[in-house]
């Protein structure tokens, strides 16, 4: 199948320190990618360089078998849901607003409806944006990535502080959305067992990539799976 | 009082030219106080003070070096601040300053202050000219079409702009617009309320519509209201009692804020 996503050596410098280095891999089309790593890994990073939002990289990133240095026309194909969906906390905007500000086509009222049904927050369509929960937000800033039908959706870690059943709707919504619609997802992700339980590969950062290659493969590694969290813990240490 | 001040021609001219002004201010108010920028739209007021002086010195009609010095000034300062990473707050301060300052060694430099100076800062709507009014009706009409033309751009960007940017949005180009035009509003509303309450224009009418409107367009809809009754109630008003529009304009929006604090504090409106 053809390569959705294609990055070789990928490489960020910070003025006093390194994000990424020689990070390489491939996601193919239709794949469910979860992105592991601890705080400060780089994953934000590496979606800013995917997004075009950070141009201070070396090695390539590919969409589509494009240079995204070249072609811009990529970002027509991707949904992306940030981090921390920052906004003026008394924006006056509704929610059926916000997701039509994702729209790039002419005014589509119908794909507007058919989005918010699906994320199950169609009652919610007139309600001002400040006003709604995490997990309720965390469902508009998708449905704002999906309405233009993109062909590959990226999730910078959004499942923090949310409750458990909005997670669990959330991720039956991830995973309906890869399997019934075939969108590829790459979502980055602290939480070990959800990776594991949603997604078919995986690919485990720390400012070089760990491991790379199906779920399966690194989750019966319990030599992995141990290696890797004490390079987490480590990295916590370090933090504090 | 009687009816009879409607009939005057010279008050047609200042309601209509004033209700265009109030329009086209709270619209360009609006993404302002949104993207934090409350108080640009008065720096280029006092930027453009050093405008009209400049114009007024060098006899050129004043609101033509207004535009010119306010755009500029309006382009100068985003760059600096982009380059030199200096905050919104700060670069609007230097702007403010600059501009009354340039202003002020120019007009000691021509021979202190004149009437026109005076009209400049506090406004001079009733002795707006026919030619003026349909000036500032054409130049409100284009610049509402250039927003509604660009709705969802911008729009999109006051709300985020890195997410407008990765839906492609051409982000860095839109936020030059809005500062191009709200240089141009700037100028053209100093003609109602004057440099020294430009920004009472852009910003009160805004902060009340936010607490009652719930989506964009309701809130945007809700801030003109509140702006054309202002300038019209103003104007009446302020004629009646021979007293100054511009600040009777004012006071009359920030009325109708405290009015809408009063309820939102009774809690009779929805928390937003
Ligand atoms: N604009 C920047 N300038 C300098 N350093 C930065 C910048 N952005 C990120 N960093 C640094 O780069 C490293 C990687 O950060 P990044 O945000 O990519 O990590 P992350 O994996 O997303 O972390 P988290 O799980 O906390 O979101 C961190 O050490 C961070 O401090
Ligand atoms: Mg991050």
């Amino acid at each position: 199948m053809l390569n959705a996503v294609e990055i070789s050596n990928l490489t960020v410098k910070y003025p006093d320190l390194t994000a990424l280095d020689g990070v390489s891999f491939t996601i193919k089309q239709g794949d469910f990618l979860g992105i592991i790593g601890p705080n400060g890994a780089g994953k934000s990073t590496l979606f800013d360089s995917m997004l075009g939002l950070n141009t201070n990289y070396t090695g390539t990133i590919k969409f589509f078998d494009e240079d995204i240095k070249k072609s811009k026309t990529y970002r027509k194909e991707i949904g992306y849901v940030p981090q921390k969906p920052e906004f003026e906390n008394n924006f006056p905007a509704t929610v059926s607003e916000v997701v039509r500000m994702g729209l790039r086509k002419k005014s589509d009222d119908k794909k507007v409806d058919e989005i918010l049904q699906q994320l199950w927050i169609h009652e919610l369509r007139n309600r001002r944006i400040g006003e709604l929960s995490g997990g309720q937000l965390q469902r508009v800033f998708i449905a704002k990535a999906l309405v233009n039908d993109p062909k590959i959706l990226i999730l910078d870690e959004p499942s923090t502080g949310v409750d458990q059943q909005s997670i669990d709707l959330f991720f039956s919504i991830l995973k309906e959305l890869n399997s019934k619609q075939g969108i590829t997802i790459i979502w980055s992700s602290h939480d070990l067992d959800a990776v594991n339980k949603l997604a078919n590969h995986v690919a485990c950062l720390n400012r070089t990539l760990f491991f790379h290659g199906k779920s399966e493969t690194f989750f019966s590694d319990d030599k992995l799976v141990k290696q890797y969290s004490e390079a987490s813990m480590q990295e916590h240490m370090h933090h504090h | 009082m009687s009816f009879e001040i409607l009939t005057y021609a010279f008050m047609h001219r200042a309601l209509i030219a004033g209700s265009a002004i109030a329009i086209l201010c709270s619209v360009m108010g609006l993404f302002l106080v949104l993207r934090r920028y409350s108080l640009f739209g008065d720096a280029l007021a006092h930027s453009s003070f050093g405008g009209i002086a400049l114009g007024l010195f060098a006899g050129i009609y004043p609101l033509w070096t207004a535009y010119g010095v306010s755009i500029i000034s309006a382009l100068l300062i985003t760059k600096i601040k982009e380059k030199y990473n200096i905050s919104g707050d700060a670069s609007i301060a230097v702007l403010l300053s600059s501009g009354i300052a340039v202003g002020l060694v120019i007009i000691s430099f021509s021979g202190g202050f004149s009437l026109d100076i005076f009209s400049f800062l506090f406004g001079s709507i009733l002795l707006v000219s026919v030619e003026d009014t349909v000036g500032i009706v054409a130049l409100t009409g284009v610049i509402l079409m250039i927003i509604l033309l660009l709705y969802r751009q911008i729009l999109y960007s006051t709300f985020n702009e890195r997410q407008a940017k990765v839906s492609g949005v051409p982000v860095d180009k839109i936020n030059y617009l809005i500062i191009i035009l709200a240089g141009v509003t700037v100028v053209t509303a100093v003609q109602l309320v004057g440099v020294l309450l430009i920004s009472a224009l852009f910003v009160i009418p805004n902060v009340t519509a936010i607490m009652y409107g719930r989506g964009f367009k309701q809130t945007m809809f809700i801030s003109m209201t509140i702006a054309v009754s202002s300038v019209i109630a103003g104007i009446l008003i302020s004629y009646v009692f021979d007293i100054t529009p511009a600040g009777t304009i004012v006071l009359f929006a920030i009325g109708v804020l405290a009015v809408t604090m009063g309820i939102k504090s009774a809690g009779l409106l929805s928390k937003n």
